[in-house]
């Protein structure tokens, strides 16, 4: 198994706090035929990181970064989850039993299941565990 | 360490104070009879000079103001004839007309003295090769250093500025050991040269800088000591006081003031209340012994603070610390003073953000507060919040060690802030007084 294919970039943008920085981002990515898939923001005290799933991530980036914003990529990992009670608690029962953290995490109901997005302190294990105990993770060609 | 003149330099600091008030009495008189601005300043202050009889009299005297200067160009407020003067200098003047500054022969002794036992503390003396970096000719860096470091014995290469190639085929030709410059043309020499595949460190002889003339931070001098294999000094002095006059000793640790030459007080800018030792305010300065061009109580604009304990090299005479800025950019925010400057220095010490800042003051209810808004180098970014927050705690703490007062900070995206051609506009003032 290559925990490899399962680690997804995802686009971190630092914003501050105000008004149109989202639209600005979300422009960029429209100008470049960019699809998002999911995106979440993270607040602080007076900026914020946004944080942004998309399917060409280089272009993406490379896009922000032109129009000056400060941007990273991130390895995140990408869980598809039933979408039913307990569905969540499946997986964040994994990493726990593995000792694994989750730094952040967000959501989003896709076409076909829901879709956990999780940053962890160790990508590598948590992929390793999770496809050990048969839950459907995201291949990272997907956003590529 | 030598010293160049132990009597003065380690006189028991009562013993100075003796000279200092016999100096100042003296000056008041001759003021007050020769000088027709100081008479009139002396009347409209209602004192006499039969008044002043002790040294913390001084305080019943009038300042002395920079405008006062201006409204007597070119020669007004001279206590001596053309004939007795031996050279003129005149101050560039930023703004308005420029200063004139007039010399007798003892005023030269005195300033040239004053350099002597300046260089010969910073460790220079015979022997030493100094190169003289700074403009010759109307401006007071040149030729003050030059007779300074002919005094102690040294041998000069009065190369002013400019022509910085050849400074440093010189420099290596000529085996200098000691430079005189402001620090930025330092900077530029250590690049230059580097460009020329020369390194300061290990091509040249150079150990000593005597910089000056323009504000740098404490981060400058230790970056340049140890690029360049230099110890770099701090010296201090403006045309008004006849020139560049004071460095620090070997302690590197504060600029001593000559106090049979000098007479420093700290007061608050506000009040004109003298400050005691330790706390920063303005820089008040009597000249005791001008001949030409007397100073009482100028007040030259400069914030610092002094300390009047003994120095560890042995010296009696007070220091004061780095300039940290000028008094027009001081705010005062919630009592405490504060000068752009000293951010500017905190941050050149914190990688993780770039050196342009902006300060917006304001005031909620009765409390003053300053935010500071600080530009996040690309390569600290963090897709994590915390990392983010630990760089902003940083900056926060650092600053609020520098300037004993408590400000907010803003991370803000690098370019987000304003640039500035020439005089940087940082502070945004919404206080509505």
């Amino acid at each position: 198994m290559n925990t490899e294919d399962y680690i997804i970039k995802q686009i971190s943008v630092f914003s501050e706090n105000k008004p149109g920085r989202l639209a600005a981002i979300a422009k960029a990515m429209e100008e470049e035929k960019i699809n998002i898939f999911a995106f979440s923001i993270a607040e602080a005290k007076g900026f914020g990181v946004v944080r942004v799933l998309v399917d060409k991530p280089r272009a993406a980036l490379e896009k922000l970064v032109n129009i000056g914003f400060m941007v990273s990529f991130t390895d995140v990992i990408a869980v598809s989850m039933h979408d039913v009670p307990g569905g969540l608690y499946e997986i964040a029962n994994i990493l726990a039993e593995n000792e694994i953290n989750i730094e952040y995490s967000y959501a989003y109901s896709g076409k076909e299941a829901a879709v956990l997005i999780l940053r962890v302190d160790q990508a590598d294990e948590a992929v390793k565990h999770l496809l050990n105990s048969g839950a459907n993770l995201l291949k990272s060609e997907m956003f590529a | 360490m030598k010293i160049w003149d132990p009597r003065i330099e380690e006189m028991p600091a009562e013993d100075l104070k003796k000279l200092q008030y016999r100096h100042l009495k003296t000056l008041v008189y001759r003021l007050y009879s020769f000088s027709e601005f100081y008479h009139r300043r002396m009347d409209e202050q209602k004192v006499h000079p039969d008044d002043i009889n002790s040294l913390a009299d001084i305080t019943k005297l009038p300042f002395m103001y920079k405008s006062d200067l201006r409204d007597n160009y070119p020669n007004k407020i001279f206590t001596a004839p053309q004939d007795e003067l031996v050279r003129y200098h005149v101050s560039s003047g930023t703004t308005g007309k420029p200063t004139v500054v007039g010399y007798t022969q003892k005023d030269l002794e005195i300033w040239t003295n004053s350099l002597a036992r300046s260089l010969t503390a910073a460790g220079l003396g015979r022997g030493d090769v100094m190169q003289v970096s700074y403009g010759y000719g109307l401006f007071t860096g040149g030729l003050g250093l030059h007779y300074g470091a002919e005094k102690i014995g040294a041998t000069v290469v009065p190369t002013s500025v400019g022509n910085t190639e050849r400074q440093i085929e010189l420099m290596q030709d000529l085996l200098v050991t000691a430079i005189a410059c402001t620090p930025s043309y330092m900077v530029h020499l250590g690049e230059t040269a580097e460009k020329m595949g020369i390194s300061i460190k290990n091509d040249t002889e150079l150990k000593t800088a005597v910089l000056g003339a323009e504000p740098w931070s404490e981060t400058m001098r230790q970056r340049m000591q140890e690029q360049m294999g230099i110890s770099a000094y701090n010296i201090y002095g403006t045309s008004e006081l006849s020139g560049p006059m004071f460095t620090e000793c070997s302690e590197q640790n504060g600029i001593h003031i000559w106090s049979d030459i000098a007479y420093t007080e700290i007061i608050d800018p506000e009040t004109g209340e003298q400050l005691p030792p330790g706390e920063r305010g303005e820089l008040v300065m009597t000249i005791l012994q001008k001949e030409a061009f007397p100073m009482i109580r100028y007040r030259i604009g400069d914030i610092t603070s002094m300390d009047d304990s003994v120095c560890p090299c042995g010296r009696t005479h007070p220091r004061i610390e780095r300039i940290q800025g000028r008094v027009d950019d001081m705010l005062i925010i919630r009592g405490i003073n504060v000068f752009p400057s000293q951010v500017e220095h905190a941050l050149l010490g914190i990688p993780e953000v770039s050196g342009h800042f902006r300060i917006i003051v304001d005031r909620k209810g009765a409390l003053d507060t300053m935010l500071v808004q600080v530009e996040l180098n690309p390569d600290s970014f963090s897709d994590k919040l915390s990392d983010i927050m630990d760089i902003r705690n940083k900056v926060s703490h650092l600053l609020k060690n520098q300037l004993n007062v408590a400000v907010g900070i803003e991370i803000v995206a690098p370019g987000a802030l304003p640039r500035f051609e020439g005089k940087a506009k940082r502070v945004t003032d919404r206080r509505v007084m």
